[in-house]
């Protein structure tokens, strides 16, 4: 799970417990579990954080004091620059794609009754369903079968692969809680089918197609497995992480860590605000 | 506001109209023209094709085979968006990510009319919305969506507008204020409404013309007194209202009447009042029409009498107190009475005639059929009490 995730994720605990509890008497074991968890879940961030300021040196594993130097030089390691901007290429490409493609399967698997269409659903469910090394390891030989060089194309494709499922399964939900009356009420209002499409029927689905995004670039972002099988010399972030880690991980690679990790809180706490405010002017409108 | 509008309505002609969709025949050969500028009902129970007649009309499906003809011009092959039509839809379908303004304005923006937002602040004064224009209909309570999804279709001045039931949704009250609203606003701007409906009291009030339609065919087509007053069919004598009905021989008939021999004695119609005046018929009357006698009546011309029947049921309902009579050979005869005297004038159990003016009779042009009466499920009362109850369960899960 990336960061991006656990920020997700965090922000539906949050506001599903926005209720604060009002009995009388603290429970003192679910004050320490909770702080337990949280220190869990913190400690490996709070780690990565802190060691972006260590001061350089050949490896990052003892903290030898406080510098700037790292954020500062933050592209002084080619190959970790290198292997983020493949990871950001990766994941945008692929969650582009994905979402797509997926929105459209989506749509098809909710309005339409056509051939195949359970056998669609099952495939659809495959991807997830399997563990990563058996498709990784599947789809390398695959490849290998068909002569296909492995490279970029290649760790594209097989992330879009598994993104359209997650898509597909979030933007379903969506368009199955979609009245057609709406579109249909845009069709009687003088609306083309392409102006249905993008005035009335995408930013209906958008917030669907959002979560599926962001869901998708953090699945192919923070890929290992069916990346390791598919990329031959091709080296995404996660990849370079783990080859480095066998000699020493440099400490830019923390940096840019922290950077995912702060864009995330970030992108959490714009939402949190809008819709804090958002409830405000309503309340006040009445 | 008429100064702000500028085209009139048009007639609307459907020719020949067959929908087929799998499995079962939705409307069988229907012909139908609606004159420019009228407000006409169908009105039918649920599933007798009178959605997807207005379906077909707005362009939401094709019909198997007949031509729609909208003043004068075919717009069967055309796509929905270009028919000079617009749908107030029964779940009213607002945009949900727009405001109310960005709503009612959508249409005319979609045909790159000058100043749309002008124009639809000048539809949501129509309906007293104009101060909530900046809101989402989220944020809308149903009657106002109601106003909203009308205001959205008449500020394109649509030929013809098709409304879908959009009253169903709202409590009694708020219905009652509606409708007067909608005809109001239909005589305001001049165009042609055709409203589908299952609700008779609502067909009847706001309509100038009225077609029930049952099982994919109308059945009666006229103004609301003509239908409820003479109906041609048993089906239209049930559903617009209620009926006592007897089948019997025509034993008689003159060039005023005909006379029946049913219900154990012999009952007189006028003969322009009936559909047919030979062999098997069945004729009715309504049941306020009606008297109730407690002593056997002298022999009048002019009159029909039934009984001695007994009293089985009495129920006061404020205004009037409905009987429900059974006389022997002639089954149960419900009577309606203005309570013009305190309280119901006979009891339970207790021996009356019933009699009504030969005048208010009339003769049906089918038989009655063996399910004549509706069962429970659906009537239209309880349509509209199914549907409240359905409604206020969702609101409060």
């Amino acid at each position: 799970m990336t960061m991006q995730e656990a920020a997700v994720l965090g922000r539906v605990e949050e506001s599903r417990s926005a209720g604060r509890p009002r009995g009388p008497r603290r429970n003192w074991g679910v004050v320490v579990y909770s702080i337990l968890i949280l220190a869990i879940l913190l400690i490996p961030i709070v780690y990565t954080i802190v060691f972006s300021f260590n001061i350089p040196a050949r490896t990052n594993s003892t903290w030898r004091g406080f510098s700037v130097d790292n954020w500062i030089n933050i592209f002084a390691d080619p190959r970790v620059v290198a292997a983020f901007g493949t990871s950001i290429l990766v994941g945008v490409t692929a969650t582009l794609v994905a979402a797509a493609l997926g929105t459209a399967i989506a749509i098809a698997l909710v309005r339409f009754r056509f051939r195949f269409r359970t056998g669609l659903t099952v495939l659809l469910f495959l991807p997830m369903a399997t563990p990563e090394v058996v498709l990784g390891s599947g789809l390398g030989s695959q490849l290998l079968n068909l002569g296909i060089d492995t490279g970029l194309p290649t760790i594209i494709v097989a992330h879009i692969m598994f993104c359209i499922s997650f898509v597909v399964i979030t933007v379903r939900a969506r368009v199955a809680s979609l009245d057609p009356a709406i579109e249909e009420a845009g069709r009687d209002l003088y609306a083309s089918p392409a102006q249905v499409w993008w005035r009335i029927t995408f930013p209906m689905l958008l917030p669907g197609i959002v979560a599926a995004g962001l869901l998708s670039f953090a699945l192919s972002f923070d890929d290992f497995i069916i990346t390791a099988f598919v990329s031959g010399s091709a080296e995404t972030f996660p990849k370079y992480i783990y080859t480095a880690a066998v000699r020493a991980i440099p400490a830019q690679a923390n940096v840019f860590a922290s950077i995912i990790f702060l864009l995330a809180i970030i992108l959490v706490v714009v939402q949190q605000v809008n819709a804090g405010a958002r409830r405000r002017r309503y309340a006040r409108e009445g | 506001m008429a100064g702000a509008f500028d085209d009139s309505g048009a007639d609307l002609e459907l020719v020949g109209i067959t929908k087929r969709f799998p499995g079962f025949t939705a409307i069988e050969n229907l012909n139908l023209t609606i004159p420019a500028g009228s407000f006409f009902a169908l009105l039918g129970p649920s599933g007798c094709g009178k959605t997807t007649t207005l379906r077909l009309v707005a362009g939401l499906e094709t019909p198997t085979a007949g031509r729609i003809l909208i003043g004068g011009k075919d717009v069967t092959d055309s796509p929905p968006h270009q028919r000079p039509v617009n749908t107030v839809f029964q779940s009213y379908a607002l945009f949900p990510h727009m405001t109310v303004l960005r709503n009612v304005a959508f249409g005319l923006s979609r045909r790159g009319i000058q100043d749309a937002l002008g124009r639809a602040h000048e539809a949501l004064r129509l309906v007293e919305l104009d101060h909530l224009a900046g809101r989402r209909p989220s944020q809308l309570s149903g009657g106002q969506q109601q106003r909203v999804a009308l205001a959205r279709a008449i500020v394109n001045r649509p030929a013809l507008l098709l409304l879908d039931e959009p009253l169903g949704a709202l409590d009694l009250k708020l219905r009652r204020q509606m409708q007067l609203e909608l005809k109001t606003i239909q005589d305001e701007v001049g165009l042609t409404f055709l409203h589908v409906t299952h609700d008779q009291e609502e067909a009847m009030t706001m309509a100038d013309t009225v077609a029930v339609m049952n099982k994919g065919r109308i059945e009666q087509m006229g103004a609301p007194e003509e239908l409820y007053e003479l109906p041609k069919t048993s089906f239209v004598a049930n559903f617009l209202g209620q009926s006592n009905l007897f089948t019997g021989q025509v034993v008689s008939s003159s060039a005023l009447s005909i006379v029946v021999s049913a219900a154990g004695t012999t009952l007189e119609v006028p003969r322009e009042r009936a559909e047919r005046h030979a062999g098997t018929v069945t004729i009715g009357v309504r049941p306020e029409k009606l008297t109730l006698l407690v002593e056997k009546p002298a022999p009048a011309a002019g009159t029909n009498v039934l009984g001695p029947g007994i009293v089985s049921d009495v129920s006061f309902s404020g205004v009037s107190t409905q009987y429900l009579v059974e006389v022997p050979g002639a089954g149960t005869i419900t009577v309606f009475a203005q309570n013009m005297v305190f309280g119901p004038v006979v009891n339970r159990g207790s021996e009356v005639w019933v009699s009504w003016a030969v005048g208010h009779g009339f003769g049906l042009g089918d038989d009655q059929e063996a399910e004549l009466r509706f069962t429970p499920d659906d009537d239209t009362q309880s349509i509209a009490t199914q549907r409240r109850a359905a409604l206020e369960a969702e609101l409060e899960a």
